[in-house]
């Protein structure tokens, strides 16, 4: 099962406890500096500078922090995170155990979706050779005080709790609603103690940096978006999977890699990502412009762009917590007009108005789901709307 | 409910804080472990768990309500859950579905008679690169034909 997959980075070699090992040796500002010079940014799509997180976490002062690991992977589209915890658990559990000692936690939390259920008995049976080998428990590798555990806690089917804040209320027993921030969880995370959320993915990066410096890391992708990515492929190809691929390739490459012919469109991001058109398939996939927690699903010729749009909107409004306004009013209304649509019953001033709703929703709504629900409402309408009004009435069917 | 069974209730849930712990905390891993039993959480034993964690009972049923896959009703001894989101409407739900709805003679969200299979769709569940997919109770089956699902179904007790 090992190693069969290719990659340069990610899916480079790697034994279990080699992170471990390495870092119980060197001080914490040395993993601090390492992730610095990696420019390693959050792998779950915000992209926020782990080494910056961590460095936040490690300065707080407090008698207990924590490590939590988003394993909540819900986002249309995306399984990178599947293929990691069922074949490279070793990768994602060293990355806590190095968050652990960076911050000065003495517990981990993977906050696994309650979907993949079916993997627990396998991470559990891990953790279980993991604390044999001393790579968790007391005194890990021989470090005189370095006391770290993991446990593994289950959700339980809401797509919300993917965002860090809806995690953590999630985590102490709460409904998955997302916080106010600030404050945020590097300071004011779980039970109120700080607390570093990050991407299974990022863990995984983290492991292989410290094993073979930061610098090493940065070799690959961009400038700005450095290392290569996992990126979940999906929809009208002949090779779906799991592609670890450097930032910076863009849909073109990856189009041909995947063996998709004749592509009308890619979602990048999943149902929250954007929605991009044959003519701009020379875009890179990057932070600085296609940015994507690894979600690709391509559609060809023969798709209904505005089939697509109502599945996504569905899904919002059923995922929506339904806390703050914009986002849950909002969606029924974007999902009402595309059923307008639909049965021929609209107005182009109306759908101005829908369009001037999704604006709002991105900057009124609480959390991340409210403020990108509009993307695939707004890019959809926007690059597809020859198909979708011009096309004899027919709506694009 | 009989007093009988109340108490087997109580029993449990005592049994489950004293795994858990007695922390707000322990309260979705409480309520998951009584859903996994009784494929539902009876409004008996969301009041005792909310006397033993020292919670109103009001907030365990808001917790409940919000998560997909905990709920206060009675469902079949099995829950099949298609999934509908993009990929696997792309590769084909929806004929998976309608076979499905007419081998059991019942729609999404009912329960079939013999109480042997509740029915309901679910957001994406993580397998866009082997869609249809269906999940049976914990367990993911990938690509779902529609003669395939029926094969599935009929070998759930």
């Amino acid at each position: 099962m090992k190693n069969k997959r290719e990659g340069k980075v990610i899916f480079s070699p790697y034994e279990r406890g080699d992170a471990v090992k390495k870092v119980v040796a060197i001080s914490r500002e040395d993993v601090l500096f390492e992730l610095r010079e990696s420019i390693l940014k959050g792998r779950g799509g915000a992209g926020f500078p782990t080494a910056t997180k961590w460095t936040l976490v490690s300065a707080a002062i407090s008698d207990e922090k924590f490590v939590v690991c988003n394993a909540d992977e819900g986002e249309p589209g995306t399984f990178k995170d599947r293929i990691l915890l069922l074949e490279y658990p070793e990768l994602i559990f060293d990355g806590m155990v190095v968050a652990g000692y960076t911050i000065g936690a003495k517990k981990g939390i993977v906050y696994l979706r309650g979907e993949y259920e079916y993997m627990l008995k396998s991470l559990e049976d891990y953790l279980g050779e993991m604390r044999k080998d001393n790579l968790l428990g007391e005194n890990i590798c021989g470090k005189i005080g370095f006391n770290f555990d993991i446990t593994i806690r289950l959700g339980s089917g809401a797509y919300v709790c993917g965002e860090e804040t809806a995690l953590i209320e999630s985590l102490e027993g709460n409904r998955g609603e997302a916080r106010n921030r600030p404050p945020y969880p590097v300071n004011t995370g779980y039970l109120g103690k700080p607390t570093t959320v990050n991407n299974v993915e990022t863990f995984a990066a983290v492991s292989h940096i410290i094993t073979k410096g930061g610098s090493w890391f940065a070799k690959f992708g961009t400038d700005k978006s450095t290392g290569a990515k996992l990126f979940s492929v999906s929809g009208d190809c002949e090779k779906p999977g799991v592609y670890e691929l450097p930032w910076g390739t863009t849909i073109n490459e990856l189009l041909e890699i995947v063996g998709a012919k004749n592509t009308k469109a890619v979602q990048v991001g999943g149902a929250s990502g954007i929605c991009i058109p044959k003519s701009q398939f020379n875009r890179k996939l990057g932070y600085e412009d296609a940015a994507t927690g690894g979600s690709i699903i391509i559609f060809n010729e023969s798709r209904n762009m505005l089939h697509i749009l109502k599945n996504f909107m569905e899904f919002f409004v059923e995922e929506s917590c339904g806390q703050c306004t914009p986002c849950r009013i909002g969606n029924v209304k974007l999902l009402e007009g595309i059923e307008m649509i639909e049965n021929n019953n609209y107005t182009f001033s109306y759908l101005n108005h829908l369009k001037e709703l999704g604006k709002t929703m991105q900057v009124a709504s609480k959390c991340g789901l409210g403020q990108s629900s509009p993307n695939a409402f707004l890019s959809i309408l926007e690059n597809f709307k020859d198909e979708i009004f011009n096309n004899g009435g027919n709506n694009g069917k | 409910m009989l007093v009988l069974e109340k108490n087997n209730i109580t029993e449990e849930i005592e049994q489950l804080v004293r795994k858990h712990g007695k922390s707000r905390s322990s309260l979705l891993p409480i309520l998951q472990d009584v859903q996994r039993k009784h494929k539902y959480i009876p409004d008996f034993a969301q009041q005792e768990i909310a006397r033993l964690l020292d919670i109103h009972p009001v907030e365990v049923y808001s917790v409940i309500s919000f998560y997909a896959f905990l709920n206060t009703k009675p469902k079949g001894r099995n829950i099949v859950r298609l999934c509908k989101t993009i990929t696997c409407d792309l590769a084909g739900k929806d004929n998976v579905a309608k076979m499905i709805e007419r081998e059991l003679g019942i729609k999404f969200g009912e329960t079939t008679k013999d109480n042997r299979i509740t029915l309901e769709y679910v957001n994406c569940l993580g397998m866009c690169d082997q869609g249809p997919a269906l999940l049976v109770n914990e367990r993911v089956y990938s690509k779902v034909t529609p003669e395939k699902a029926i094969k599935i179904l009929n070998e759930i007790k």
